[in-house]
């Protein structure tokens, strides 16, 4: 089986995840590797260590990521190239442009895929109700899957060779990139907590984050929030821990009323004790959690805060 | 093609925009979901079913749009029983609906097909889904639908400034990051949490929901992408449970965070 994994690039740095679509390409047949963009060299190189083959294609309106001419370009690399597989990392670039590359190819796409076997066709797994349920998915080749980061990290090493595919986009683009925002600076960066607090839709209402910062207080750490909580605008966005907001690493996170969705857990699953109060014992947290508390938090934290009160004194 | 011409027009004066936007009738993860006996579908019986959190977003989005420029909001919802979500949209401020009583599970081309169908004869200006839905987790449908619609797209989308028949929006990206693009118009958004403020629904606005048009449209997919082989509860690492009364579980959590020197 031929398998096409397609490179992302940001800031001239690889994702890393790009190395995982090989990791997984290797482990099915035939891996072959594309990266897009300016000059991209550099990437090809990297990729080359862990690829059989890697395709450049190169072009100055490439050098920002353009949905449209991504799909472009690939759809003529892959009408050359005939893979069975397509691999695109599940990423805020590749689960965008993903879906269309399909439609254009006529191929069915599974999205977020944690595992693939070989079958008649192929059967691949993924995680559906946010972490709570899993479900295996037979698809036909050729076919599309976006890939989760982290779930195929185990690899070997190759020596793959680097070709132009002399390809240039056959048109321009319909999507104008203008520029990157920065993240917003507020007055605590969480990422250099040693204790987090975090809260989730548990907590209910803004009315009950100050309940948060009285425990993160006593243990001498910062209040950060899950995603609901910053839509709900009960905390600042540069609160948000997850793939979207910051990635921490503190030596206590104490989850409140967090569910614990992926994109969550992969912003704080290094955090060296992790404690969570869910009321949902099938919460995802709890897989990740080393300690869990299955009960309402406005049962335990008052207690909590009673008796690390009374320790104080 | 009066009336196509009329929003060409408008649509060069930054006027009236007509936008659709995609809503799906959905369990809530967080609510009682579980694998149903034959293994390869949801039981969902004691479930709490709403409107996809994602989709209330962009609804809201398209009515705020439609409030300060005019035009017209049409929802589109697929499932045999998303009545309920249509009849809260109408209610928010959408004018009219189109229920496709389809029930396409887990495949989203199914469900993006069906759309492009349905919306053929509308003269669009944008079309707005949520990000993704709260029960699947694909996010697909929307991108499928621009796909098959030849339109230019964006994703997780979390600001939207429409100018000069140009729409300028900002997604996101990786570690707080968000990216800026421009797109023509029609276009394709699909609609992060956390856009907006939802507003609740009034009784006004139940009332004026009852004589607004919901139209139902039977149309058949054609093709069929996946097959589901099998659904089931994932192999967790679970962690070490913290069990008693309050009282008691704050004295075990003082212990452990004592022994690790946090206190």
């Amino acid at each position: 089986m031929k398998v096409l994994a397609v490179a992302e690039h940001r800031f001239g740095n690889l994702n890393p995840l790009s190395i995982e679509l090989l990791n997984l390409a290797n482990k099915i047949g035939e891996s072959e590797a594309v990266v897009i963009g300016k000059d991209v060299s550099k990437f090809a190189s990297e990729l080359a260590k862990h690829a059989d083959k890697v395709w450049k294609i190169e072009d100055a309106s490439l050098e920002n990521y353009s949905p449209d001419l991504y799909v472009d370009v690939l759809s003529q690399l892959i009408a050359k190239v005939k893979p069975d597989l397509i691999l695109v990392g599940n990423t805020a670039m590749g689960s965008e442009f993903a879906p269309y590359l399909a439609v254009k190819l006529g191929a069915p796409i599974v999205t977020d895929v944690v595992g693939v076997s070989k079958a008649d066709g192929l059967v691949v797994s993924r995680y559906v109700m946010q972490g709570k349920i899993m479900v295996d998915l037979k698809v036909s080749t050729p076919c599309v899957l976006t890939i989760r980061q982290g779930a195929f990290k185990e690899g070997v090493q190759k020596t793959g060779q680097i070709v132009d595919a002399g390809i240039k986009p056959s048109k321009s683009a319909m999507r104008k990139f203008i520029g990157y925002v920065e993240p917003e600076v507020g007055e605590v960066d969480i990422a250099k907590a040693e204790v987090i607090v975090a809260v989730g839709r548990g907590i209910e209402d803004a009315a009950n984050i100050p309940l948060a910062e009285e425990l993160a207080k006593l243990l001498g750490g910062v209040v950060a929030g899950s995603r609901p909580v910053i839509d709900s605008g009960w905390l600042p966005k540069d609160r948000q821990v997850g793939i979207s907001g910051k990635i921490v690493k503190p030596k206590l996170y104490l989850a409140l009323g967090i569910s614990g969705a992926f994109q969550h857990v992969m912003g704080m699953k290094d955090s060296e004790l992790i404690i969570a109060v869910n009321k949902d014992p099938e919460a995802p947290i709890f897989g990740v959690a080393h300690y869990g508390i299955v009960g309402n938090l406005f049962d335990v934290v008052p207690e909590l805060i009673d008796k690390l009160k009374a320790i104080k004194k | 093609m009066e009336n196509f011409l009329f929003i060409r027009v408008a649509r060069a004066f930054g006027g009236e925009m007509k936008i659709i936007v995609l809503a799906k009738h959905a369990p809530d993860p967080q609510s009682e979901v579980g694998v149903a006996s034959d293994g390869k579908s949801l039981s969902l019986g004691a479930a709490v079913f709403d409107i996809n959190d994602w989709d209330r977003y962009a609804v809201e989005e398209a009515i705020r749009i439609k409030e300060k420029l005019g035009g017209e909001v049409v929802v589109v919802g697929v499932g045999k029983n998303c009545d309920d979500t249509l009849r809260k949209c109408l209610a928010m401020g959408a004018d009219r609906a189109i229920k496709i009583p389809l029930d396409a599970g887990i495949d989203a081309y199914q469900i993006a097909e069906v759309i492009a169908e349905a919306i053929k004869n509308e003269k669009f200006d944008m079309i707005f889904a949520g990000l993704m839905s709260q029960d699947m987790n694909n996010g697909l449908v929307g991108v499928l639908l621009a796909g098959m619609l030849n339109l230019p797209f964006a994703t997780a989308v979390t600001a939207i400034d429409i100018k000069d028949g140009k729409v300028k929006v900002k997604r996101e990206i990786e570690g707080g990051y968000q990216e800026e693009v421009e797109l023509p118009m029609p276009c394709l958004l699909t609609i992060q949490s956390g856009i907006n403020e939802p507003r609740y629904v009034s009784v006004m606005g139940i009332k004026k929901a009852k004589t607004k048009e919901m139209k139902e449209l039977n149309i058949s997919p054609k093709s069929k992408k996946v097959e589901v082989v099998k659904m089931y509860l994932p192999p967790v690492k679970k962690a070490e449970l913290i069990t008693g009364d309050p009282g008691q579980i704050a004295t075990k959590l003082i212990a452990i965070l004592k022994e690790r020197g946090l206190i």
